[in-house]
């Protein structure tokens, strides 16, 4: 396929190929390095000791909740976004999709201001009920769906406005409902987006450090998710550290290639 | 041709922002040059510095720093703020900096390849327990703890503020664990402020600095005496002015210095 390019368009440009080079070596040069550097004698030791596999089982069951929870929350939220017309829907737009670009240790301060004991729901919610949300597995999944629901409903929202609403409009003349239309058209004609956003939500997830220890704290076995223990270790003891990134490394990749396989061979959205 | 008009404009306009760093740089540097020259007052003191301290040092070196530069003219000395294994490590794979001072002698050791002298202490630190200005739990002694309704936070382990807590609270038998471990001593301070958490361990002088944000509870006579961290400063391998890096450690083992950090509830060693 790239012989048929180059024969039809001409070379790669020089200009263009060479920063490409650049641009790959830049981005695998450290992951090559942490390889390299990681200490493989003493990998099982670490990968296998109760600190590692709670924070393991923690950054497993958080980011899998909170793919759930855009699912369920994030995909009404791009529907409403990409197909009903009201005032205030730029505005909307925007203002949902902030956490984007706001530093997660602001978006954890936020977190505290809304939700913690003395905030402005959690104050209330802790009088009427007695629940406290900082401190638990609870806040984590709500620390990690905060930043990563944008990046789910931008993903959905791009794909139900890519497949067009003609489709809808004639499973509607049809005698669907709109709840019908909603479930039986709309949403597989969005399936790629709707798992494109999924696998976003869940990397921004695992990933997911400064929103989740301001919010949540830190604490083995509750709270402490693998970046946050890569931190902790990290302080004063780089080569843990390093065996820790790459058991995070490893099990996303392994993850990644699976859903490659599943589903995303064909979405060119992913 | 219109793309490459457009091109070319970004090209001028990158390497005009180019031509202007250093000119942004040279501003910065030239009143040390230009006063320097001839104002030091005795010493021969000129340049600038670079000091890496302690989280917990933050107001008393910012105080200090003031002080030496407005008794030193044309000096200036900077500095950076953070945990203190990550500034030891940074030191020790040659981060840019004259001096080093860390919460505890732990830390200190991990900068040894770089040390250009004894790490000396000058100052010492108690751990003490802080509750939200209300106390809302009702916390009076560090036993109080003991109780799986109280939400309180440490400094994690990793930490000088965090080795010292977990020691404490195991000299105290307290079985309740706490809440989260916090990356410093000022996140676990913040964690109370915010009345997140009903009790935090903190240092003496960051539970001082709160003043009315949090009440102050001291620990018992008993585990006080694992609760004490002393705070160790030398001059490093890199140091570009070793002269002014000096100056700086005397001026903080000096009597002015001891005062200042007195002030602030740090102990004298």
């Amino acid at each position: 396929m790239t012989g048929r390019t180059t024969s039809t368009l001409g070379r790669p440009p020089a200009v263009l190929v060479v920063p490409a080079a650049l641009a790959s070596v830049f981005l695998v040069l450290p992951l090559v390095a942490l390889v390299l550097a990681t200490p493989w004698s003493t990998f099982l030791d670490n990968l296998t000791s109760p600190e590692v596999l709670d924070a393991l089982r923690i950054t497993a069951l958080t980011s899998g909740l909170t793919v759930v929870t855009c699912l369920v929350l994030g995909t009404p939220l791009a529907w409403v976004l990409a197909r009903v017309d009201f005032r205030g829907r730029g505005l909307l737009r925007a203002l949902v999709t902030v956490p984007l670009v706001l530093p997660p240790v602001v978006a954890g301060v936020a977190l505290v201001s809304a939700l913690g004991r003395s905030g402005l729901v959690g104050e209330p919610l802790r009088d009427a009920t007695g629940i406290t949300l900082p401190f638990t597995m609870t806040a984590v999944v709500i620390a990690h769906t905060f930043v990563a629901m944008p990046f789910y409903v931008i993903s959905v929202e791009g794909a139900l406005r890519t497949a067009g609403e003609q489709y809808d409009e004639v499973a509607s003349c049809l005698g669907a409902t709109r709840w019908t239309t909603f479930r039986r058209v709309t949403l597989p004609l969005a399936l790629p987006g709707v798992v494109a956003g999924s696998v976003l939500a869940w990397a921004r997830s695992l990933g997911e450090f400064g929103a989740t220890v301001t919010f949540a704290g830190n604490y083995p076995g509750a709270t402490q998710t693998m970046p946050s223990r890569i931190y902790t270790v990290l302080v004063n003891d780089p080569e843990g550290a390093r065996t820790l990134s790459m058991i995070l490394l490893l099990s996303s990749v392994l993850v990644l290639a699976a859903l490659r396989n599943r589903w995303l061979t064909t979405g060119a959205s992913a | 041709m219109h793309t490459r008009l457009r091109a070319r404009r970004v090209t001028v306009a990158a390497i005009a922002t180019l031509a202007l760093l250093p000119l942004a740089a040279c501003g910065a540097d030239d009143p040390e040059g230009s006063d320097g020259a001839g104002t030091s007052a005795g010493a021969d003191l000129d340049g600038s510095i670079t000091v890496l301290a302690a989280a917990s040092l933050t107001g008393t070196f910012t105080e200090l720093a003031e002080q030496f530069e407005a008794e030193n003219d044309g000096v200036e000395i900077d500095l950076v703020f953070d945990s203190s294994g990550t500034l030891a490590d940074n030191a020790a794979q040659g981060a840019p900096g004259d001096l080093l001072a860390t919460a505890d002698l732990g830390s200190m050791e991990r900068s040894e390849p770089v040390q250009a002298s004894d790490p000396e202490v000058f100052a010492t630190n108690t751990l003490v327990l802080v509750t939200p200005a209300e106390n809302p739990a009702g916390i009076t002694t560090l036993a109080d703890l003991d109780d799986d309704a109280v939400t309180y936070v440490v400094c994690v382990e990793t930490a000088p503020c965090g080795t010292l807590a977990a020691e404490v609270l195991d000299d105290a038998d307290i079985d309740n664990e706490p809440s989260s471990l916090e990356r410093d001593v000022k996140a676990t301070l913040a964690r109370v402020v915010e009345d997140e958490a009903d009790a935090g361990l903190v240092y003496r002088t960051d539970a001082l600095a709160a003043a009315d944000d949090v009440t102050l509870v001291e620990l018992d006579d008993d585990v006080a005496d694992d609760a004490v961290t002393e705070y160790p400063i030398v001059t490093l391998d890199q140091s570009e002015n070793p002269d002014l890096a000096q100056a700086f450690l005397d001026y903080v083992l000096s009597s002015t210095g001891q005062d200042v950090l007195t002030t602030a509830g740090f102990g004298t060693p």
